[in-house]
């Protein structure tokens, strides 16, 4: 039996408003299914579970506002009896299941559907013969029929464009993006009703997070110009070869942060229990600026081993959902490094401040053409000042000197990125 | 010059309390096999104790021994606990392999006891590896190294035995020739059935003992081990003897005959060691008494043991598959 | 003209002067340490891996053998339980058939059997695989195999850099490692990143990242994939291409975390299919990452034939690179 619990999405969140269930008593989940929508001062975020299991009771009604690590659910591990409830749940008859169940002689109780099929086995050959084969369902992924229950989506009804003419996870998504739903006999969970960000929590929110910073973290800061002509010249090729697949600068600096990252891990990782812990991998919070005010940062994962075009469409992705309330709360967990990029409409350079337990935040200004010296000539040159602020607790000014020097040249290299 | 060593009072009943320690401890396998207690297979070593008795008397702590599945008379010979042996033979934790080897597989790294091998032929390798280990980290040692004669007709043998000679090693080999491989008779299995003189293709002294007569074996054991350790390299004992029992628990014995096993019986090692020490006054009536009721006792408290013992917990079934470490 | 003069000067080496650098570094490191087997001695190595090291270490050191496989591996067994650091050199894994008793009866159970008492440190060398046109008792890849029995490691060394540095945390390690050498490897060169000095042996390796569909391979089958992977990227396949290196205990986690990434999978082996490593790994794939698939797992391994000699009928029956390529591209972008 394991508790599912108020997670804490970020190091200000003490509390979080259970807005809706996308579960019941009975439910079957797995690893990576999101279970409930919380909501919190920095709006709603879909919570997923970490554990397989079956959910035996829900502890917390919609509306519930509780603290983190309040118990919201209690789930029945694989192999487990799922908790008895207070209130007898109804026995789920499967087609056919009366009968055969008379002949086992089977306790009504058993709703366990591998039983059901074990008990097959107990019984006369006649009775065995009758059980009907299923028709011949459609060539459905097993990715993607998991993706389309999650999202409400029979697949079943889609056009696959995999293997065989299979429906593939991408042909799913495609769909959901389309607002195809599932028909009525498939389970589908109501739409997830999100609330617009209250301005007023999301500003105490950014106080509390930005003052703890403030109050416990030394930081220190630096920074550096660096000459964006080759990487902006090869984009804008890269961009004419290929306009269905168009990148912005920005990939090429959270790409170029991350590979940096890799080579400086000292500035990857948490101030945690007093000491620097580094983190396994590279998962970048992106500062994501809210229309009506306010900001979050969530993660990509992993993003020095996406290609740019990955990265794109990750990026894309997730400033979409951070907009339209579908962050889950994971990504708001898993930054190990956060970026902030004022792209082309915002000052010449930024300060930024960490958000705690991380240990550092870049920061790219706006590209400017500005003078340059270079070979002893004056030219004009697309600069960007890149800068970085760092926990001193965690490292020193000669690494961070190294570390952005190491996003110039890698930047200098887009070829490679 | 005489091969046979000063056999004083108490040597001679050494030699005689060791083997009834075997043939006693044997006998309550066979019974606590039948009753359950014991699973697998249980191979027993009656009639032939004096072959490992009488080698053991010449082996040291710092020499090696590599046995065979039929390993009862050698291990308890070599000095393992009885206890532990009948724990491990019920499968309990407390037994020399914690309950993962029986009967076949009793193991003891502080008496250098490299295990009982159920692959006819798979310890010769096997020694002449910790041969060439022992050469090179304790010089002196020696490793003795047990096998039938159903050994014999295995490419391990003819391997091992040539390694052993060309790399000058360290090895006493000692072929426990009790004349049926399970049921084949040596006749129809052997072209030479004189075991030892294979032992010349490979330019290894040998000789034939009486594997019936424990002070036989202990003089050709001495005289061998002395010469492996004056750095002679190996030296190979073909040891003539007989099983009374069957070949394992299940065996109806229809490869010989009632009469065959009649006439080895009067050779047996037990009860001549004790005429002879009785003939030479040598033990008194009351000391045999007491070396009989000293085996009861030391069996009794081997099988309680057993019985008290636990099991190894299944979480801890898959220990040991992988080593974290060498064990030193 | 002396290996030793050029290798000071420059990294570049062979896959055979890195498994020679290896056991050279392990002979000098511990006077525990031996290499036995057939023709290491005077011959060099059947492969020329230890060619020279007679004359540098001596025969007590670089001890040649009878042809007697039963003997000389249960030997190095009971030299590595005696306390000594053996490494043994079967020379072709076709041979090791002749010791297989010695390997899966004593070295792989005894730790186990003697509930812990003794452990067998022992490293046992062997070239594996075909592609030289030696027939069908000589181009065996038979790793797969001894995967399968507990209580053995089994690396699969597919680069200059495993050649060179998988000797020593395999004679560090206190159970029996076997370590398959692919022939076709041995006169491959390289050059040795300076800044690398050691490698996991309980982790395998992502030779290239890739977004579209995992290539799970070793030995000799990881250059392929990798020609294959390179030959996909024009056409905007991404492929990844996981060097599993130890095929037992497999590194599960670093095969799921790819696939579950790529949601697409394809195995490349030189064994048979029929019961192979690479069913193996597509049934642990198919039981634990099930819901992460997103196409059929793909396997492209030795047609079910004895080797054979002749050049075209033996490339016929070995993984192509082109067989990769079209298999990704199916899996990809299908028709």
């Amino acid at each position: 039996m394991t508790d599912f619990l108020m997670p804490s999405l970020g190091a200000d969140m003490e509390s979080g408003k259970l807005v809706q269930w996308l579960v019941k008593p009975g439910s079957a989940v797995k690893k990576g299914d999101v279970i409930a929508v919380v909501e919190t001062h920095k709006g709603a975020f879909e919570i997923d579970i970490f554990e397989d299991g079956v959910v035996s009771e829900l502890c917390a009604s919609e509306g519930d506002e509780l603290p983190v690590g309040a118990v919201l659910a209690y789930l029945a591990n694989p192999g487990e009896e799922a908790k008895p409830l207070a209130k007898a749940t109804e026995v789920l008859p499967a087609p056919g299941a009366a009968p055969r169940e008379a002949a086992a002689g089977m306790p009504k109780e058993t709703i366990c559907p591998e039983k059901k099929v074990a008990d097959t086995a107990g019984l006369a050959p006649a009775a065995r013969l009758s059980v009907t084969v299923p028709a011949p369902r459609a060539k459905v992924s097993p990715a993607a029929r998991r993706r389309a229950r999650a999202l409400g989506i029979d697949p079943d009804t889609l056009q696959g464009t995999g293997i065989e003419g299979s429906v593939t996870l991408a042909d799913v998504e495609l769909a959901a993006a389309k607002g195809i739903r599932a028909k009525a006999p498939f389970p589908t969970e109501p739409a997830v009703r999100r609330r617009g960000f209250d301005p007023t929590e999301m500003r105490q929110a950014i106080a509390a997070a930005m003052s703890k910073s403030k109050r416990e973290i030394p930081h220190f800061y630096m920074s550096s110009t660096i000459d964006m002509s080759r990487p902006l010249a090869w984009l804008e090729a890269f961009n004419e070869r290929t306009p269905e697949e168009r990148l912005l600068p920005a990939v090429l600096l959270l790409k170029a942060t991350a590979l940096a990252l890799r080579e400086h891990p000292r500035f990857n990782g948490f101030w945690k229990d007093g000491r620097f812990q580094p983190a396994d991998d590279i998962h970048v919070g992106w500062a994501i600026a809210l229309r009506g005010g306010g900001l979050i940062a969530p993660a990509i994962h992993e993003v020095d081993k996406l290609s740019l075009q990955h990265l794109m469409a990750a990026l894309r992705d997730l400033v979409a959902r951070a907009r339209g309330g579908g962050i889950r709360g994971s990504e708001m967990m898993d930054p190990t490094c956060t970026v902030t990029s004022l792209g082309d409409r915002g000052a010449q350079s930024v300060l930024g401040v960490i958000y705690p337990p991380q240990v550092a935040i870049l920061g790219f200004g706006r590209v400017l053409t500005r003078p340059w010296v270079t070979g002893g000539n004056v030219v004009a040159r697309a600069l960007i000042t890149a800068s970085l602020a760092a926990d001193h607790r965690a490292s020193d000014g000669h690494a961070g000197g190294l570390f952005l020097a190491a996003i110039d040249r890698i930047l200098q290299e887009p070829e490679t990125l | 010059m005489s091969d046979k060593p000063h056999l004083g009072r108490e040597h001679g009943q050494h030699l005689y309390r060791e083997m009834l320690r075997i043939r006693r401890f044997e006998a309550k396998c066979a019974e606590l096999y039948q009753a359950q207690k014991i699973r697998g297979f249980l191979h027993l070593y009656d009639g032939e104790e004096a072959v490992a008795v009488g080698t053991m008397q010449a082996l040291e702590g710092r020499d090696a021994v590599v046995a065979t599945y039929r390993d009862h008379g050698q291990a308890l010979a070599r000095g393992l606990p009885m206890g532990a042996l009948m724990a491990e033979m019920f499968g309990k934790v407390e037994g020399c392999s914690r309950g993962r080897g029986g009967s076949m597989h009793f193991f003891d790294r502080a008496r250098r006891f490299f295990g009982g091998n159920a692959i006819v032929g798979g310890g010769l390798p096997l020694a002449i590896g910790v041969a060439m280990a022992d050469k090179q980290l304790r010089p002196g040692a020696v490793t003795a190294c047990f096998f039938g004669e159903g050994a014999v007709g295995e490419g391990a043998f003819h391997e091992s035995m040539n390694l052993a000679e060309l790399w000058d090693l360290p090895v006493l080999f000692v072929c426990e020739n009790n004349l049926y491989a399970m049921g084949v008779p040596l006749e129809i299995a052997e072209a030479e059935t004189d075991i030892f003189r294979k032992a010349a293709a490979y330019r290894t002294p040998a000789e034939k003992v009486d594997g019936m007569n424990p002070i036989a074996v202990e003089a050709a054991a001495r005289k061998a081990v002395e010469s492996i350790r004056a750095g002679n390299g190996p030296y190979f004992l073909e040891c003539r003897t007989y099983r009374y029992r069957a070949h394992s628990m299940f065996d109806p014995q229809l490869y010989r005959t009632r009469k065959e096993i009649e006439l080895w019986k009067e050779r047996d090692p037990i009860p001549r060691m004790q005429k002879w020490l009785v003939e030479n006054h040598m033990v008194s009536a009351d000391e045999l008494h007491k070396i009989d009721a000293a085996v009861e006792t030391e069996i009794a408290r081997a099988v309680a043991f057993a019985e008290e013992g636990g099991w190894e917990a299944v979480e801890a079934l898959e220990c040991f598959v992988l080593m974290d470490e060498v064990p030193e | 003209m002396n290996d030793k003069s050029s290798q000071s000067v420059t990294n570049r080496m062979t896959y055979r002067e890195a498994c020679k650098q290896a056991i050279r570094e392990a002979l000098i490191a511990d006077p525990r340490t031996f290499l036995m087997g057939e023709d290491v001695g005077l011959y060099g190595g059947c492969y020329a891996v230890s060619k020279g090291l007679l004359e540098e270490f001596g025969p007590k050191r670089i001890r040649d053998t009878p042809l007697a496989e039963a003997a000389f591996v249960g030997a190095g067994i009971g030299a590595a339980m005696g306390g000594l650091r053996p490494i043994v050199e079967i020379m072709t894994c076709n041979f090791s058939l002749l010791a297989l008793d010695q390997i899966m009866n004593n070295a792989a159970t005894i730790p186990h059997m003697s509930g812990g008492q003794f452990a067998v440190p022992l490293v046992i060398r062997m070239a594996t695989g075909g592609g030289r046109q030696l027939a069908a008792q000589h181009s065996h890849s038979l790793e797969g195999w001894f995967a399968h029995i507990p209580g053995l490691k089994v690396l699969a060394p597919g680069t200059i850099e495993d050649a060179r540095y998988m000797l020593k945390p395999a004679l560090a390690d206190p159970n029996p490692v076997l370590i398959f050498e692919h022939i076709v490897l041995y006169n491959a060169e390289g050059e040795l990143d300076p800044d690398v000095t050691g490698v996991d042996i309980a982790k395998a390796k992502i030779r290239r990242f890739g977004r579209d569909v995992s290539i799970l391979t070793y030995g000799n089958s990881l250059q392929k994939s990798i020609a294959a992977a390179a030959a996909l990227a024009p056409a905007g396949i991404e492929a990844e291409v996981v060097d599993l290196r130890v095929l037992r205990p497999l590194d599960t986690a670093t095969i799921f975390d790819s696939v579950a990434r790529t949601r697409r999978c394809i195995i490349v082996d030189e064994g048979w299919k029929s019961g192979s490593i690479s069913a193996e790994i597509a049934a642990r794939l198919s039981e634990d990452l099930f819901f992460e698939l997103d196409a059929p797992i793909r396997r492209i391994c030795s047609r079910e034939v004895p080797i054979p000699y002749a050049a075209h009928m033996e490339e016929a029956a070995l993984p192509r690179t082109a067989e990769i390529v079209e298999d990704a591209r199916n899996l990809v972008k299908p028709r």
